[in-house]
């Protein structure tokens, strides 16, 4: 590095087109920015507000739908030519590494991980004699416990921890000057997300490289970042040190941004009244395979709850903590091995033909991915009346309802005749909303309802949830892995691990002073909270 | 894996049971194996004598339990029509229809695969859009028309008789009927690859080897096309395991005196051991490509070694 001072990267009024037929002319438009050397950058914004498109612009890997039509990218004070160049891209894959979200996908399934990251160091001239020494050497960097035996595994042995570490490694194996990470961190349980968040900021100083940090999430900027752009709508909106945009955003959506992120638990106090839903000591096991390769999977064991009528029960974990499995248990998608589930005093387990017709009216469930959920060959009034129609009601009546239904979640009455490829991800749970409230129910099972949306779009999505429970008074069990989401609404929390409960009792309680280790621990990894203070 | 490879063997074991199975109960159903053997006009007593000669006086089960036996003893049986063992006659014909099925699927492989990979590096393109029209064609043209074509063509283009010299197996004989038989699934390997290819392609690990800086080719070669090979290798088991049956056609097309002939000339003369024996070896092969397909996916894909 000749000049400490000059910028490592720096973009001016950068514009990348969209193809004709586009909601918008422009992917991006007039983006500047600059990355001094040792800095992380952090580019917030929601889904669909052009930050990827901009990672890939740096990295040379844009779709060829989407040129780079305005302004210049200096990489080390030189111009980045606007054409994929090959002969340029190899040159650039030295100074800039890159670190994707999903990073088991970012990685070949059918080679050794060792061979993909060896692969990089031959492509640059590396020789054979000193390619795998520097391989080992790096993935000891970047902490893998075991470096030898996770140069031989393949990414589906990996965890997703472990996958991004094997992917940072290969960023950082050509020592370069920059690295790009494009929601690092996303897909990942909040304990290891803290993990990743830390190494990145030990490698960083290690490496002596800048950072650009793509993400949507403030807790995760404040834990990261020293600088902060935020963007919507492919340009910048506000930009400037993240100490004084956190504390004193001037731009009204940076506002709602840091809002929504913010983890309240104020308004919650446990309401005392009938019981409705009860599982007492339930267990669930997996059997996987047949005959000779037969394994068990306990998913769920010993987990009680209780959930009276109109409260909200958040069931707070990991991912594999069994979250989804206890919500099968309850809905009776799946039999139970041990324990038992009561709807109202009645064992589940008896229920049969009419009696069963009814409680799978009374306890109905949204799922989490918004576009499987819909039948795309349904007109969203048919899905939304089926129920209805299957429990008896006459076609007429349940299309009324269904149109009152959707104004009820927000949606205009026009929407009734269109297909759910036309909606947004948001729109589409409103409808999954609606179709699960249509039946009436007296217990709403929410699997991870919010976690596929944008945090300004979950928060709207959350306050539908909490009107609609007050004025039709259903009970929910609300599951997630985001304790934001968790202390925003839920009245009282279980946490679970390895399909067992940790802890439970009212929300506020146990936020604000939580008993169990693994509580403790989820809590202080949570980005941007600390000691019981949001952001 | 153990138990991968032990449930896989024992899935074979039992569809090969079912077959020889119902390979027994459609032969019974066919008529009287007795009655056919004897002369069109025999009286009653020759049809008893046959009946009873080859145990079919017998209660069914015990009839069943000795075929099963006489299989596992690998006797499969005469040739009513030549005398000769129905093994024997079918090993006779064996190499010919391996030579013309092998040479066959080299040609649909290497063409087809070709063809697929260019079609979709050149996605959307007139190129792509070529070999799309062509593989249709070529998977929509019945071989026995295509085969007359061939001849037709042959004969009054070129003057030469390329419908078949009898017995002669020979490299300029051959190739004609495996044009013929590798035509369509040519169409499907390149159909195949070339979705398959497209599908890896977008994989966001080729998207993070370019930006690793790893060259076009070398995604190409190393990553894209391995990765892309895995579905073909069932399509690869498939046309395996068809190689014995699927050039019936093309035989009689062709003159070519492989097994196909043999099993179109059996069924005409009511030469029950070899009809049986063929549709045995047949259902075999496919079995047997089968098995190893589900082993070559232990080897090619790491991700199946850990169930």
């Amino acid at each position: 590095m000749k000049n400490t001072n000059a910028a490592i990267l720096e973009l001016s009024n950068v514009g990348i087109g969209l193809p004709l037929g586009a909601d918008r002319q422009w992917a991006v438009r007039d983006i500047s920015l600059t990355i001094l050397p040792q800095q992380t950058l952090c580019l917030v914004g929601e889904s669909g507000s052009g930050k990827s498109v901009i990672a890939q612009a740096i990295m040379g890997i844009l779709p060829a739908a989407l040129p780079l039509k305005e302004g210049t990218i200096k990489l080390l004070g030189k111009s980045i030519p606007k054409q994929r160049s090959p002969s340029f891209n190899l040159l650039r894959s030295v100074k800039m590494g890159m670190v994707f979200q999903d990073a088991v996908a970012s990685l070949n399934p059918i080679k050794k991980v060792g061979h993909q990251l060896e692969e990089i160091l031959l492509v640059h001239g590396i020789s054979r004699k000193e390619r795998k020494p520097r391989v080992l050497k790096m993935l000891s960097a970047v902490l893998l416990p075991n470096p030898e035996s996770a140069y031989r595994s393949y990414p589906h042995e990996m965890s997703g921890g472990q996958a991004q570490r094997i992917v940072i490694a290969g960023a950082l194996l050509l020592n370069p000057s920059l690295l790009v990470a494009d929601e690092p961190t996303t897909a990942l349980d909040v304990t290891t997300q803290a993990e990743i968040l830390e190494l990145i900021t030990k490698l960083k100083v290690e490496f002596n490289t800048s950072v650009l940090f793509i993400t949507h999430d403030f807790g995760v900027v404040s834990e990261i970042g020293d600088q902060i752009a935020v963007m919507k709508d492919g340009k910048i909106l506000e930009q400037g040190s993240v100490k004084n945009v956190l504390k004193n955003p001037q731009n009204e959506y940076t506002q709602r941004l840091l809002k929504a992120a913010n983890l309240d638990t104020s308004k919650k106090k446990l309401k005392e009244t009938e019981e409705i839903l009860k599982a007492d000591n339930i267990s669930l096991t997996y059997k996987k395979g047949f005959f000779f390769n037969q394994t068990k999977f306990k998913a769920v064991q010993k987990v009680s709850l209780s959930l009276t009528a109109g409260s909200t029960l958040a069931v707070v974990g990991e991912s594999g903590s069994g979250k989804s499995s206890l919500a099968k248990c309850l809905l009776r998608l799946e039999n139970t091995n041990a324990g038992k589930i009561y709807y109202r005093g009645k064992d589940i387990a008896d229920l049969k033909g009419a009696h069963l017709r009814n409680f799978r009216s009374k306890v109905q469930v949204v799922l989490q991915d918004p576009f499987g959920a819909l039948d795309p060959r349904f007109k969203i009034i048919d899905a939304i009346a089926e129920g209805p129609i299957i429990h008896g009601s006459s076609w007429d009546e349940a299309n009324s309802r269904a149109i009152e239904m959707l104004s009820l979640v927000g949606l205009t009455p026009q929407s009734a005749e269109r297909y759910p490829q036309e909606f947004s991800g948001g729109q589409r749970q409103r409808i999954c909303i609606a179709r699960a409230l249509i039946m009436r129910p007296e217990v709403l099972i929410a699997d991870e309802a919010v976690s596929a949306l944008d945090v300004s779009i979950q928060v709207k999505i959350l306050d539908l949830f909490e009107d609609l429970q007050k004025r039709l008074g259903f009970a929910m069990v609300f599951i997630t892995h985001d304790l934001h989401v968790a202390a925003a609404i839920s009245d009282s929390v279980i946490v679970m691990k390895d399909g067992q409960v940790v802890e439970s009792g009212p929300t506020s309680s146990v936020f604000k002073n939580p008993q169990a280790k693994y509580t403790k621990m989820l809590l202080s990894s949570a980005p941007g909270y600390q000691g019981g203070e949001a952001l | 894996m153990t138990g991968f490879i032990l449930s896989k063997l024992l899935r074979a074991f039992i569809t090969l049971l079912l077959t020889v199975s119902l390979v027994f109960i459609f032969i019974r159903f066919s008529g009287d194996p007795a009655a056919a053997m004897a002369p069109p006009d025999a009286p009653q007593e020759v049809i008893d004598y046959y009946a009873e000669k080859l145990g079919l006086d017998k209660p069914l089960w015990v009839q069943y339990t000795s075929y099963l036996a006489q299989i596992v003893k690998g006797d499969f049986g005469y040739s009513v029509d030549s005398g000769r063992s129905s093994v024997s006659l079918f090993l006779d014909r064996l190499p010919a229809t391996l030579y013309l099925g092998g040479f066959s699927l080299l040609i649909a492989l290497t063409v087809g695969i070709s063809l697929g990979t260019v079609a979709a590096l050149n996605r959307g393109n007139f190129l792509d859009r070529g070999v799309m029209a062509f593989s249709v064609f070529a998977f929509a043209m019945p071989n026995f028309l295509f085969g007359l074509a061939v001849i037709l063509i042959g004969a009054l283009g070129f003057q030469t008789y390329l419908g078949g010299q009898g017995a002669s197996i020979s490299w300029v004989g051959v190739l004609p009927p495996a044009l013929t038989l590798g035509l369509a699934s040519t169409g499907s390997y390149a159909r195949f690859s070339r979705s398959s290819l497209l599908e890896t392609i977008n994989k966001p690990f080729l998207l993070a080897a370019e930006a690793r800086g790893i060259p076009r080719t070398r995604r190409l070669f190393f990553h894209a096309m391995p990765n892309a090979a895995i579905p073909l290798v069932t399509l690869i088991g498939l046309s395996l395991g068809g190689l014995i049956a699927g050039s019936v056609v093309t035989e009689q097309v062709f003159a070519w005196p492989g097994v196909g002939q043999l099993l179109v000339r059996s069924v005409a003369t009511r030469d029950i051991a070899t009809v049986q024996f063929i549709v045995l070896a047949i259902a075999g092969t496919m079995v047997v490509a089968n098995l190893l397909v589900d082993f070559l996916y232990l080897i090619i894909d790491p991700r199946i070694r850990v169930q």
